[in-house]
C-alpha cells in the first residue's frame, strides 16, 4: 500500500484514459524470468498503424511488455514524451539520468525482466553511462533509450550533441543509431531480444528526433534480422560427461558458483545437484542467494572479503566447477596461485568467459540451467556405475575451518556502535523474504556477510563495476518491480551523498523503500586501506557526517519527502528497525550513526594471494599446517 | 609473438568497422594491417587483419570478436595454405639516367608502370609482403619519393570457402 500523490493519481487516471489498443496490454508471460529464452515479441501482432516514429517508439514498447520506464525528458527525446503521456507504459520521473539507469538496472535484477531507461541527447545520455557500464559489468539486462539530434545535425557539434553510440560501444552487448523510423519496431525488438538473452547486458538505442517527429508506419511483431547472434544455450554432451567424470572422482571438489547461476534461473537445479554430490558450495558476491546461506554445503563467499572456508576450499581443491562465474580478480586473488592443484570445470555461456582469466581442463559453453540438468543427468550415470567419492575428511576439515573462523566481528572499543551489528539485526528482524541492495564500500560487504540470503534475487549490488551510488535507485527499481516485497538499501554515507536525490522520485512517485545509512562519517572502505596500507594517514576520507553533521541525513530525509530516523546506540536498533518497518506509505530513511573505525575481514590483501588470507588484523589462519 | 592472419565477415552496416577495430585496441593489440571491402554477398564485407601477438591472447580477442553481433565469422588463415597479397604504390626517381635501370627492376618483379613524369615513375605492384619489401629494397638506391601500401588481402587455397554459412541467408 502506497500513498496516493498528485504524480500516481494522475497516471492512473492517464492508464484509465488509455484507449484499450490490442498492443497494449501488459504481458504477464514477460515476466517469467528466463535469461536463456528468448523473449518472444511475436506473441501479439499490431495491423500495420500511421503513427510518427515517437508514436511506434511507445507503441513498441508496448508490444514488448514493457510496463514501466525511468526517465526524463529532454530536447531531443521529447516527441517521445508526447504519445508516452497517453501510454499503457508508466513512466517515472527521475532526478538525474544515472538514478534512470540504476533503477532500471535494479528492476531487472529484482524481476528478470528487461530494465528501461530513457534520456535525452547529449548530457542525458551521457549521464547514462555508468549505469550502462555497470550493468555491463554485472550482465544485466536493460535497454537504455536515447534521444540523439535530428540526422542532419549529426556531426556538426550541434547542442546537446553527444556520440553516444560511439561513447557506449566499450560498454553495451550491443548499440543501435535508428536511421529512419521505419525500422523503430524491429531495432527495438532486436534490443530486447539481445539484452535479456545468452549472456544478458545492456543495449542502447539512440534515436535521431527527426526520426522521432517523422510519419511511419507501426506494425507488429517486426522480423529480427540478427545473423551473427547465435548464443549457445545447451552443452556439449561429451563435455558434461567428462565434467560428471572428474566430479566422481574428485576429493576436494567445489562449486564456485556465480551471477550466471541466478541469471538462468537454476537455483533449484543448482540445489539438487549439490545436495546429489555432496559437493561444498561457495557463491560469489553476484550470486548471493542463489543457494542459501543456512544450507549445510555453503561455505560462505569466496574472495577478498570472502570466509576463511570459502577461500581454502578453493584453494586447496583438487577440482573446482565453476558455474556462471568468471573468475574475477576480487574471488582469484593472485592468479597465478590461485587454487594450485585444482582442474578446472568451466561452464559459461559466454565462451569468451572460458579461459580468460585461469585455464579450463573441461570448458562448457551453455546455459547454466541446462548445464546444471544435464550435469546431474550426468552425475547420476556415474553414480549407478558406482562412482563416487567419500568426501568425509575433506568435509572434516572445512568443518573444522567453520568452527575455528567464523564470520565475526568485535565490538567497537571506543562504545560506539557496531556496523555489523545494525547489519546483522536487521537482517534478523527483516527476514529473508526482503530484497536487500548495497551501495559499494564496507557497507556493502558487511550487508553480504552478516545478512542471510536464503532466496534467490534478494541481494542486489553492483559487483563488477563497484559503483557508489548505486543503492538508492535499484533499491528504487527493485521496489517499482516488486511492489509487494519490503525493500531495503544498506547504504554508506559516501555513497548516499551520489544519488540519494532518487528519494524525491520515490517520495513523490509513492515507492516506499526504506534506506539504512551506515553512517561512520567515512569513505570507510578507503580508509581501512589507509589504515592498513598507508599507515594511518587518512587523506580526503572524512566526509563530516558525524563531526559536523554536514548534511544532516535525517533533516535531507524530510526534505525529501521521507521519513528520517535516527540511531546512535545498540539499545536503539531494534526499535528503530521495527519504527521503519511500520511505515508503508513512504519512503524511510535511517541514519546509523555508526562507529568509524570497523574494519572488514577477513580480508586478501590487493594482488596477494589467497592464502595470505587475514581473519583479523594481524591474525593469519593456520591452514599449510593442515596436511591433506 | 607472432603474425597472424584474421579474416573477419561482417555485415556490411555503419560501424561496423569501428566496433572490430576498437575491439583490438581495447585489448592492448596493435593491428599490423587491415583490409576491408564487400563479398560475393553485398550484404556482407570482409575484413582481413593481420596482427602481432602470442596465440592465447589472441584466442580472447578472437572470443570477444565473435561476441560482437554484427560479426558472423572468424576465421584464421594459414599461411601454408592460403594466398596474401599487398598493393604497393611506390614514386621512384627515375631521371634519363636511372630509366632503364628501374624498369629492369620493374620488370624483375612483375610490376607495373601506371605513371610517368620526366624525373619519376610510379610503379603499382602487388605480391605477397615479402615480395614487396624486397621490391622496395631494390628501389630504395634510386630513391623513393612517396609510398603508399594497402592492407593485405588473403584467401584460403583449394575449392573450399569461407561464407557467411546458412544463417544470413535465413535472416
Amino acid at each position: 500500500m502506497t500513498r496516493p500523490t498528485p504524480e500516481t493519481l494522475a497516471h492512473t487516471a492517464r492508464r484509465a484514459r488509455a484507449t484499450a489498443d490490442p498492443a497494449g496490454t501488459v504481458d504477464p508471460a514477460a515476466a517469467t524470468r528466463a535469461a536463456a529464452t528468448p523473449a518472444a515479441p511475436a506473441v501479439r501482432t499490431a495491423a500495420p498503424a500511421q503513427v510518427s516514429g515517437a508514436g511506434s517508439l511507445v507503441r513498441s514498447l508496448e508490444a514488448l511488455g514493457v510496463d514501466v520506464v525511468f526517465g526524463i525528458p529532454g530536447g531531443a527525446i521529447l516527441p517521445a514524451y508526447d504519445p508516452l503521456y497517453d501510454s499503457t507504459v508508466r513512466h517515472i520521473l527521475v532526478r538525474h539520468e544515472q538514478g534512470a539507469g540504476h533503477a532500471a538496472t535494479g528492476y531487472a535484477q529484482a524481476t528478470g525482466k528487461v530494465g528501461v531507461c530513457i534520456a535525452t541527447s547529449g548530457p542525458g545520455a551521457t549521464n547514462l553511462v555508468t549505469p550502462i557500464a555497470d550493468a555491463y559489468m554485472d550482465s544485466v539486462a536493460m535497454v537504455a533509450i536515447t534521444g540523439q539530434v535530428a540526422r542532419p545535425s549529426i556531426g556538426t557539434d550541434a547542442f546537446q550533441e553527444a556520440d553516444i553510440q560511439g561513447i557506449t560501444l566499450p560498454i553495451t552487448k550491443h548499440n543501435f543509431l535508428v536511421q529512419t523510423p521505419e525500422e523503430i519496431p524491429q531495432v527495438l525488438a532486436e534490443a530486447f531480444h539481445l539484452a535479456s538473452t545468452g549472456r544478458p547486458g545492456p543495449v542502447l538505442v539512440d534515436i535521431p528526433k527527426d526520426v522521432l517527429q517523422a510519419p511511419t508506419t507501426f506494425a507488429w511483431p517486426p522480423t529480427l534480422e540478427l545473423p551473427g547472434y547465435r548464443p549457445t544455450l545447451h552443452p556439449h554432451g561429451k563435455q558434461i560427461r567428462e565434467a560428471a567424470r572428474l566430479m566422481a572422482g574428485a576429493r576436494r571438489p567445489v562449486l564456485y558458483v556465480g551471477g550466471g547461476v541466478l541469471k538462468a534461473g537454476a537455483t533449484d537445479s543448482l540445489r539438487r545437484l549439490a545436495e546429489l554430490t555432496g559437493i561444498p558450495v561457495v557463491t560469489t558476491l553476484m550470486a548471493l542467494g542463489a543457494f542459501p546461506d543456512s544450507h549445510r554445503q555453503h561455505l560462505g563467499m569466496p574472495g577478498m572479503h570472502g570466509t576463511v572456508a570459502a577461500n581454502y576450499a578453493l584453494q586447496k581443491s583438487d577440482l573446482i566447477v565453476a558455474l556462471g562465474a568468471r573468475f574475477d580478480d576480487r574471488v582469484t586473488g593472485k592468479l597465478d596461485s590461485f587454487a594450485p592443484d585444482a582442474a578446472v570445470v568451466h561452464a559459461d555461456i559466454d565462451p569468451a568467459e572460458i579461459g580468460k582469466n585461469r585455464h579450463a581442463d573441461v570448458p562448457i559453453v551453455g546455459d547454466a540451467r541446462h548445464v546444471i540438468d544435464e550435469l546431474i543427468a550426468a552425475v547420476g550415470v556415474e553414480r549407478s556405475t558406482g562412482r563416487g567419492t567419500d568426501l568425509g575428511d575433506w568435509w572434516t576439515q572445512l568443518d573444522d575451518l567453520r568452527t575455528r573462523y567464523p564470520l565475526g566481528y568485535e565490538e567497537p572499543s571506543d562504545g560506539t556502535l557496531s556496523p555489523h551489528y545494525v547489519i546483522k539485526r536487521l537482517g534478523e528482524i527483516v527476514g529473508s523474504d526482503a530484497i536487500y541492495v548495497a551501495g559499494v564500500g564496507q557497507h556493502q560487504m558487511w550487508a553480504s556477510q552478516f545478512i542471510s540470503y536464503e532466496k534467490p534475487y534478494t541481494w542486489l549490488n553492483s559487483g563488477g563495476l563497484g559503483t557508489m551510488g548505486y543503492a538508492v535507485p535499484a533499491a528504487m527499481g527493485a521496489k517499482v518491480g516488486k511492489p509487494d516485497a519490503v525493500v531495503w538499501a544498506i547504504d554508506g554515507d559516501g555513497c548516499f551523498q551520489m544519488t540519494n536525490q532518487e528519494l524525491a522520485t520515490c517520495a513523490l512517485e509513492g515507492i516506499p523503500v526504506k534506506i539504512a545509512v551506515i553512517n561512520n562519517g567515512n569513505l570507510g572502505m578507503v580508509r581501512q586501506w589507509q589504515t592498513l596500507f598507508y599507515n594511518e594517514r587518512y587523506s580526503n576520507t572524512e566526509l563530516g557526517t558525524h563531526k559536523h553533521r554536514i548534511p544532516d541525513f535525517v533533516k535531507l530525509a524530510e526534505a525529501l519527502g521521507c521519513v528520517g530516523l535516527r540511531c546512535e546506540t545498540a539499545d536503539d536498533v531494534d526499535k528503530t528497525i521495527a519504527a521503519a518497518m511500520e511505515i508503508n506509505d513512504a519512503p524511510v530513511v535511517i541514519d546509523f550513526v555508526v562507529g568509524k573505525d570497523a574494519m572488514v575481514w577477513p580480508m586478501v590483501p590487493a594482488g596477494t594471494s589467497n592464502d595470505e588470507i587475514m581473519f583479523a588484523r594481524g591474525v593469519r589462519p593456520v591452514f599449510d599446517e593442515d596436511d591433506i | 609473438m607472432t603474425m597472424h592472419t584474421l579474416s573477419v565477415l561482417v555485415e556490411n552496416k555503419p560501424g561496423v568497422l569501428a566496433r572490430v577495430s576498437g575491439l583490438f585496441s581495447r585489448r592492448g593489440f596493435n593491428i599490423d594491417s587491415l583490409a576491408v571491402g564487400e563479398t560475393e554477398n553485398p550484404d556482407v564485407s570482409r575484413i582481413t587483419i593481420v596482427v602481432n601477438a602470442e596465440s592465447s591472447p589472441l584466442e580472447q580477442v578472437t572470443k570477444q570478436l565473435n561476441k560482437l553481433v554484427n560479426v558472423l565469422k572468424i576465421v584464421e588463415l594459414d599461411p601454408q595454405v592460403s594466398v596474401a597479397r599487398e598493393l604497393l604504390l611506390v614514386k621512384v626517381r627515375a631521371d634519363r639516367a636511372a630509366r632503364s635501370q628501374v624498369l629492369e627492376t620493374v620488370n624483375l618483379f612483375r610490376a607495373r608502370v601506371v605513371d610517368v613524369a620526366p624525373d619519376t615513375l610510379t610503379i603499382e605492384a602487388t605480391g605477397t609482403p615479402d615480395k614487396l619489401d624486397a621490391l622496395l629494397r631494390d628501389l630504395e638506391p634510386f630513391g623513393i619519393k612517396e609510398m603508399v601500401q594497402s592492407g593485405l588481402v588473403a584467401i584460403g587455397r583449394g575449392s573450399r570457402s569461407i561464407t557467411a554459412g546458412p544463417a544470413l541467408r535465413a535472416a
